[in-house]
This record gives structure tokens, C-alpha cells and sequence, in this order.
């Protein structure tokens, strides 16, 4: 659906978090297979907008290009996607580009989304190592597990579940999807296993898996297409099944306290 | 005095595999990354990791692993160190599976290792096809758990700017810029690691990440650390063409069974699918009964590069040829390199599945790097702990990851660059900690004041620029002179040229306009910085190329290459071997580059071969 000769941007501007903003048109050259990216990437070379006014290149992040690094996460058209994977040819004109508006600003595209790095702190989101040391190879997995696991592994913390999640605002501490799914990723593992409980507590406090409001919204948008929703329920699962246990437990009792 | 840090650059794999080391021996550890670590280009690595673990009754053994390593290098690599890291991947592997890398798994629930290029045995432990993606997030979860245990602090989005160096000129620290708050500020550390990765971005379009300028690499050598084997540019033979960069199509496809081919009709008009088998040229298949279609990366780009401007029988006459799947049940396809096939699907939009896709060789891996050494023990292997290991030529700085230059000589093989990032991280962290042991710290507070200043200074400047030439359009300029110049076919009159033009755009660099004066998140003025670092590694590769009179590994120059010889095995042609003897001779070495005020100096250095004698490398 090439339009002629150029192509539309309008594209949300703002120097920094606390200053008004405000849409800049651009009309670019248009070229067969561009995506979002090789837009930004021309107005960087060329930064005049529409209306023949010199600005500044606009801020963005990106890095990978081939969706596995999870950084130009933006709102295309008004929903949220990956830009690399935004191809021109698919897309309604003027293509509307705004940052995510989840997550605390930096300019125009970029926001901060160290929330989703904290969260997976809190689910304690890795193997617990003895050490680097030669101990030879891990648990035997079936082929089975490794494709349940291999499918949640390929998060790549972009937030785009975040965002579309009715349940989380920018000043709010629900937890979202993917760090739900992520401690379920290690919960799997034979050895992750071992401290299940652990992981399933993060999920269970304030912010927590019970602030899900099951709009499943994230499976959407997720752009690896990892079942989040089904995550978030076996999660749920895990965590009543667990604060019936700590009724009962020592280590519960303690940890409720 | 403050507690002693170390400073890591880069959060890649050989960066967190390094910090891991330091805050396992309970070091602090500040790690600095330009974008957040877990947005790393080793996620782009897809079809695997090396290790001769022989799960598969093949016979395989590490020594096998050396010796295609060397020869798939053109006996170009340090030999120590790649005998430490072949010797340390089945350790690596494990270490991998017991972090919980989801690795393919065979039906007992071992892990599965598939084929890649330059070996017979099936070597390569593989996450899909997303294994260095995989493999990133793994350490970057330990790296987190040592983060919440206090050792590690995070400088996401702070960008390494250059070294503070003492009176001696050792290492004692970094300068670096927020490129949030564009505060510029010192990080005082016992030893700095720069694993900064590769410098694709210097070619314009390439395989790599935007983030792959190699800035840091090309600021240290402008600071006095020697660069080495600079010209050594792996071109992957699979890549998708694309207006903002050129994506992989992993050589996992032809590890399971994908095969490259053009019609035998030369500008055949009809689609790919319609082609029958009998009228398909299978080139490499034809041409290396052996390895057929997993030959070396430098072998497959040279071949398709003849293919299609030789020989003018690429797809439609042009710069394209198949890499087909067609024949793989699609589950297989799925179960194995479903990473690869939704790539090509959403940014081409076939399904390769049913449709053959179409490549052609992009610029990928730079086998050169900023030069490092090592100390080798009596089993020739590097001596594990010694300050020495991973050290650049300046004290107290060191490299790993494919900022290095060790590893790979003339040509990496496919799924060694997950192993030697993890290896020289694993290597380098005890390095640091005892070269840091070995000496004592004085109150050196004036150097870093000092080193403060100048780059203030230095961005209060570039910020003032308001010339008429745009920096990005420059850095276009230099990837396209690049790309044709110093990629698959090197010739001295078009290398002379390009270093003329290097030194044009060099000129042009000083009449730039900053096009941003904003005090917050300034991409443009950092990019400015950047540019002229790229300059210096433009000019190390071109010279280095123009300078190597003779074909290696992916150094390819016809003016200079041996004649065919007169027998398949060469070894059986007394004649050709002489020649050959008198060209290794002369070309086995590390090409070294020095940052001189009257610019790149090169020199050649004696490459040891204490673990496997050069030969011949053939495939045929």
C-alpha cells in the first residue's frame, strides 16, 4: 500500500519529562521494505519537517532491528509493537508514533523502563548457582519442558504487555505479565524448582499476580507471541496453593508476619 | 581510600561473564553499558555455541576443535588461547545448562548439539534459534542476583568516553557520559575491561546492532592501544538485505539440512518454488562434496559473491541467491530454527517454509580487535589467573568479546563467537583481580580531575559545531565506502582511494553540524563523538587490507592469490607447497596498528605456533 512518493510521519516530540509536548509531521522519501526504523533513521539526515522547518533528529530507542533485543518498543498508529518490525507498506498514513506511556519519559520516543528490571528482582528471576566452577552438566530436561520453557525465555523484557495492561499506570506497582511468566520460567526448571516458593511470594504482595484484572490484553500484543495469559494462571494457582501451605508452614508463618 | 572497583564496559556476554567472575571472587563491580544490558547485541547471535562434548558417538574431541578452529582461521588465531578455549567448552556448556539455558534437548533429555560450518561432527549446542539471545539473558540473571547481593552497580545508558591513565601510563580509569543527563563524570577502578564488541556500524548497513560502532575500540587506540589483524572482516554468506541494516539468516539453516542454490538458467524469470530440482545449480554442494553447503562463512561469501558478479547467474540476473528449506518437514523447521524462519517471514514477508528464501553475503564479524596477550603454561593453554591474560598494551586495560582480536584469525567459524566471548570473559575476570593484586594504588585525584576537563571541554566543543555537513549522512558515506571497499574483493588501486576518502570525510567531520543543542538525552552530540572514533578503525581496516598483499581467510585479494593448484589436495603439488611455503612465510603474522600523530602506523608481528604447524587450508 505504498503511497506515492513519500511517506506521512507524525511524530510525538518533548525535550524532557516535565515540558509540554507536541506532534512534528515529516514527510520522508519512500523506499520499498522500509519499516519505522529507516524513517528515523532519513529524518536523522534530513531533520526538517513537513513544513520545511530544520528540528532536531528525533530520540528513539532501538538496536537489535530483527526483534530479539526488545528496545524500540513504541505506540504505532496507537498500539503498541516493536518499530524494526513495523513495515511502512503495512501501515495506515500518517503514521502516528508516540513513546509508551506506561513508563516515565526521557524524550520524544525514549522512556525509562527499569521498573520491569526491578520486578524481576523481586521475582528472584534466575537459577540460584553454587558457582561458575566445572560441576558438570545440568538436570536431564525432556524436549517437551525445553518448549514450554524455550517459549517463556524469549521475553525480551520490550513492555509492551506493560502497556497494554488496563491494570498498570505509570504510578502504579502492579507487576504485569512478564515478570509473572518469568518467575514461572524458573519454576520450571529442575533447579530453579528448589526455590519455587521463593519466586511465587514475590508475585504475592502488594502489586502482585491478584491485581491481574484477566483483560489478556498482554497475550495480544506480546510480539513473541508467549501465551501470557495461561502463565498468569498457573501462576495464580501456584500462589493460592502456596498461601494455603504457609497457613500451615513455619517458614509461611514468618514470611506473612 | 573507597573500596576498590573494577569497571566492566559492555554487557554483552564477555562483559557479564567478567563481572560475573569479579563478583563471584566477592569484587565490586561497576558495569557500563550504552544501552540496558539485557539489550545487548549478543542477543542477535542465533545458531549456537562450540563445544566438542561428542554426546553424539562421533569421536570428537577438543584437539578436533582446535585444529578446525586454526585452519578455519587461515593459522591466523593466537594459538594458546584458542587451544584454552576449545579445552573449555565443554565446561562452558555445562555451565550453561546448569544456569538454565533452555537448549535443545535430545530424547534421554541430553542436551542436542547440531552441525555448523568448518567441521565434520555435530558440535554445536543450540537454543533454538535464538542461543545467544538465550545465552545473554542467563548471565545477565546472575548478573542481577549479584546486583541485589550489593557487588554489582549498573551504568545503563552511560557511555565509556576514554581512559584516566597515571604518570606511567597505566590504566587507573574511565571517563563516561549519561547519555540520559549528558553528565560526564570519572569511574576510578583497579582495572578496566572493554567489552565493547564489534565495529559493524563503521560498514553502515551490516548484520550488527546500531549500538556496534566499535567507538570504544576505536578510542583506545587513538589513546595508544595497539589495534591487530583490523582487516580481517567476516561477510556472512545469508543475509537479508534491508534499508536500515542487513539481517542474519543464521548457518543454523544449513546445519539442518538448508541448501544454497541459483537456476541453472541464467536470468530464469520463473519463481523459485516453480524451479524443478533438475534445473537448480546446487554451487557448493558441487563444488565441496565434502562439506557441501557448510563450508567456512569466507568460502560460502566468496562463492555466491562470483555467482552473482562473475557470473552473472544470481537470482533475476541480480545480487541474490537461494537458501532453501523447502525440503525440511515444517515442525522440524519449528522445533529448530523457528527464530530464523519468522525473521525472513515478517521483515520479507514469505514463508520460507513453502518459498525459498533469498540472501546475500552482509558484513557480520570483525575477527581483529584491539590487541590483548597472553601467558602461556606447559600445556600451552593460557595460565589461568595471569595478570597478563586479556591485557591490551596499556596496564590495567583489557578487552574480551570480539573487541579482541585472539581468537579467529582469518575467518571465525559459525557458533566459536558465543564460546570465545564467554571464554575470554571467564579468562579476564581473574586477570584483573590479580593484576590489581600485583601493584600498589597512589592518590592519583589531579589525573582525574584533569581527564574531567578535557572531555568537557571536548563535548562543550562538539556541542559549538554548527557547520554545514550532517554527521549521520557522513557515517552513510563511510558505510557505503567501506562496504564496497573493504568487504568480499579487496584491490589495492580502490583500497588507495578509499583511505583518500577516509581522510575527506575526516576533513568534512570538522565543518559538522551538531543538530541538536538539547542539555537532555542528546543522541546526536554523543554520535558526533563516535564518528570520528569510527574514522580511526576505518582507517586501521583499510590500511591493514591495502597493505596485506596476499589472500587469507576473509582476506581476499585476487591481484595477490595463490594460482589453483594442480592437484585437489595441494599437499600432492611440490610445486604449489613451495609457493605456499614462501607466502606463509611472509603473511603468518599479526598485523599490528598504532596510533602514530602522523595517523596508522602498521607493523607485523610473529604469530607462535606452538600448538598446530599452518598448513595448506582446503576444502574441496
Amino acid at each position: 500500500m505504498s503511497q506515492g512518493q513519500f511517506v506521512h510521519l507524525k511524530i510525538w516530540r518533548q525535550e524532557k519529562r516535565d515540558v509540554p509536548g507536541k506532534f512534528e509531521e515529516f514527510k520522508i522519501p519512500y523506499k520499498r521494505g522500509m519499516n519505522i526504523i529507516s524513517c528515523l533513521m532519513e529524518i536523522q539526515r534530513n531533520p526538517v519537517t513537513a513544513s520545511g522547518s530544520k528540528t532536531t533528529p528525533v530520540v528513539w530507542d532501538s538496536n537489535c532491528l530483527e526483534e530479539v533485543c526488545g528496545s524500540c518498543t513504541m505506540n504505532i498508529n496507537g498500539k503498541v509493537r516493536m518499530a524494526c518490525s513495523a513495515l511502512v507498506d503495512r501501515l495506515d498514513q500518517p503514521i502516528t508514533l508516540e513513546p509508551l506511556k506506561k513508563f516515565p519519559l526521557d524524550r520524544d520516543l525514549t522512556v525509562d523502563r527499569e521498573r520491569m528490571f526491578d520486578s524481576l528482582k523481586k521475582v528472584k528471576a534466575w537459577i540460584d548457582l553454587d558457582g561458575t566452577h566445572d560441576l558438570g552438566p545440568g538436570p536431564r530436561q525432556s524436549p517437551k519442558d525445553q518448549a514450554v520453557r524455550y517459549k517463556i525465555s524469549e521475553c525480551m523484557t520490550c513492555a509492551a504487555c506493560l502497556e497494554a495492561c488496563p491494570q498498570v499506570s505509570i504510578d502504579n506497582h502492579f507487576i504485569g505479565a512478564s515478570a509473572i511468566a518469568q518467575a514461572r520460567l524458573f519454576n520450571l526448571h529442575p533447579t530453579g524448582a528448589k526455590n519455587a516458593d521463593e519466586r511465587t511470594r514475590g508475585l504475592m504482595g502488594e502489586g502482585g499476580i491478584q491485581d491481574c484484572g484477566k483483560a489478556q490484553n498482554c497475550s495480544l500484543v506480546c510480539p513473541k507471541e508467549i501465551p501470557l495469559t495461561t502463565n498468569i494462571t498457573k501462576m495464580n494457582l501456584e500462589a493460592t496453593k502456596l498461601s494455603i501451605k504457609d497457613l500451615f508452614t513455619d517458614e509461611g508463618q514468618r514470611t506473612h508476619k | 581510600m573507597a573500596e576498590p572497583r573494577y569497571t566492566v564496559v559492555g554487557g554483552g556476554l564477555a562483559g557479564l561473564m567478567a563481572v560475573i567472575k569479579l563478583a563471584e571472587a566477592g569484587k565490586q563491580v561497576d558495569l557500563m553499558s550504552i544501552v540496558p544490558v539485557k539489550r545487548s547485541h549478543s542477543v542477535c547471535a542465533q545458531g549456537g555455541i562450540n563445544g566438542a562434548v561428542n554426546t553424539m558417538g562421533e569421536g570428537d574431541h577438543p584437539d578436533i576443535h582446535v585444529k578446525d578452529t586454526l585452519r578455519g582461521g587461515d593459522f591466523l588465531a593466537e594459538q594458546t588461547s584458542v587451544k584454552g578455549m576449545c579445552y573449555a567448552a565443554p565446561g562452558i556448556i555445562y555451565m550453561l545448562d546448569r544456569m538454565g539455558v533452555t537448549f535443545n534437548r535430545t530424547p534421554e533429555g541430553l542436551l542436542d548439539f547440531r552441525r555448523f560450518g568448518g567441521t565434520l561432527h555435530h558440535r554445536t549446542a543450540f537454543a533454538g534459534a535464538t542461543t545467544g539471545q538465550q545465552l545473554l539473558y542467563a548471565l545477565d540473571e546472575q548478573v542481577r542476583r549479584y546486583e541485589v547481593m550489593g557487588r554489582v552497580r549498573k551504568f545503563e545508558y552511560w557511555e565509556w568516553l576514554g581512559m584516566v591513565k597515571d604518570g606511567a601510563g597505566n590504566c587507573i580509569g574511565s571517563v563516561a557520559m549519561d547519555m540520559r543527563s549528558m553528565e560526564i563524570r570519572t569511574f576510578p577502578a583497579e582495572a578496566v575491561l572493554l567489552a565493547t564488541g564489534g565495529p559493524g556500524i563503521v560498514f553502515g548497513r551490516s548484520t550488527n546492532s546500531v549500538i556496534n560502532t566499535g567507538t570504544a575500540a576505536g578510542r583506545a587506540f587513538l589513546e595508544g592501544a595497539l589495534y591487530a589483524n583490523g582487516e580481517f572482516i567476516q561477510v556472512h554468506p545469508t543475509a537479508i538485505p534491508g534499508e536500515d541494516k542487513l539481517r542474519l539468516m543464521s548457518e543454523s539453516v544449513r546445519g539442518e539440512g538448508g541448501r544454497v542454490w541459483v537456476p541453472k538458467k541464467k536470468g530464469d524469470t520463473r519463481r523459485g518454488e516453480d524451479i524443478p530440482e533438475s534445473e537448480r545449480w546446487y554451487f557448493l554442494e558441487e563444488r565441496y562434496p565434502k562439506y557441501k553447503n557448510l563450508v567456512p562463512r569466507d568460502v560460502a561469501t566468496r562463492e555466491i559473491f562470483q555467482v552473482c558478479r562473475e557470473l552473472g547467474m544470481g537470482i533475476g540476473g541480480g545480487d541474490a541467491v537461494y537458501l532453501d528449506v523447502t525440503h525440511i518437514p515444517a515442525p522440524t523447521l519449528d522445533a529448530k530454527i523457528k527464530g530464523v524462519m519468522e525473521i525472513y517471514e515478517k521483515f520479507v514477508g514469505d514463508d520460507p517454509r513453502r518459498i525459498p528464501m533469498k540472501i546475500f553475503p552482509g558484513m557480520h564479524y570483525s575477527m581483529g580487535g584491539l590487541w590483548v596477550q597472553f601467558q602461556p603454561n606447559a600445556d600451552n593453554v593460557p595460565e589461568p589467573g595471569h595478570p597478563l591474560n586479556q591485557q591490551t598494551s596499556i596496564p590495567g586495560l583489557y578487552a574480551a568479546g570480539e573487541v579482541d582480536f585472539a581468537f579467529h584469525g582469518g575467518n571465525r567459524l559459525g557458533a566459536n563467537s558465543l564460546l570465545s566471548c564467554i571464554y575470554s570473559g571467564q579468562l579476564v575476570g581473574p586477570s584483573m583481580i590479580n593484576y590489581a593484586a600485583s601493584r600498589t594504588r597512589g592518590e592519583d585525584q589531579a589525573y582525574f580531575t584533569d581527564a574531567k576537563r578535557e572531555w568537557e571541554d571536548r563535548f562543550e566543543s562538539i556541542r559549538k559545531m554548527d557547520g554545514t555537513e550532517n554527521p549521520y549522512v557522513l557515517a552513510q558515506e563511510l558505510g557505503d565506502l567501506m562496504t564496497d571497499a573493504c568487504t568480499v574483493v579487496r584491490v589495492n588501486a580502490k583500497l588507495e582511494k578509499a583511505l583518500e576518502k577516509i581522510g575527506e570525510l575526516k576533513d568534512r567531520w570538522t565543518r559538522v553540524n551538531v543538530l541538536d543543542q538539547g542539555a537532555n538525552a542528546n543522541r546526536a552530540l554523543s554520535f558526533v563523538n563516535q564518528l570520528s572514533n569510527m574514522f580511526a578503525l576505518s582507517e586501521i581496516i583499510a590500511k591493514g587490507a591495502l597493505l596485506r598483499d596476499e589472500s587469507r581467510g576473509a582476506h581476499y585479494k585476487p591481484e595477490f592469490s595463490l594460482p589453483e593448484p594442480k592437484t585437489r589436495d595441494p599437499n600432492e603439488d611440490p610445486e604449489w607447497m613451495e609457493l605456499w611455503r614462501q607466502r606463509n612465510e611472509k603473511w603468518a603474522k599479526i598485523t599490528i596498528a598504532k596510533h602514530t600523530p602522523n595517523g596508522v602506523d602498521i607493523s607485523y608481528k610473529d604469530l607462535p605456533t606452538p600448538v598446530l604447524d599452518p598448513e595448506p587450508r582446503w576444502y574441496a
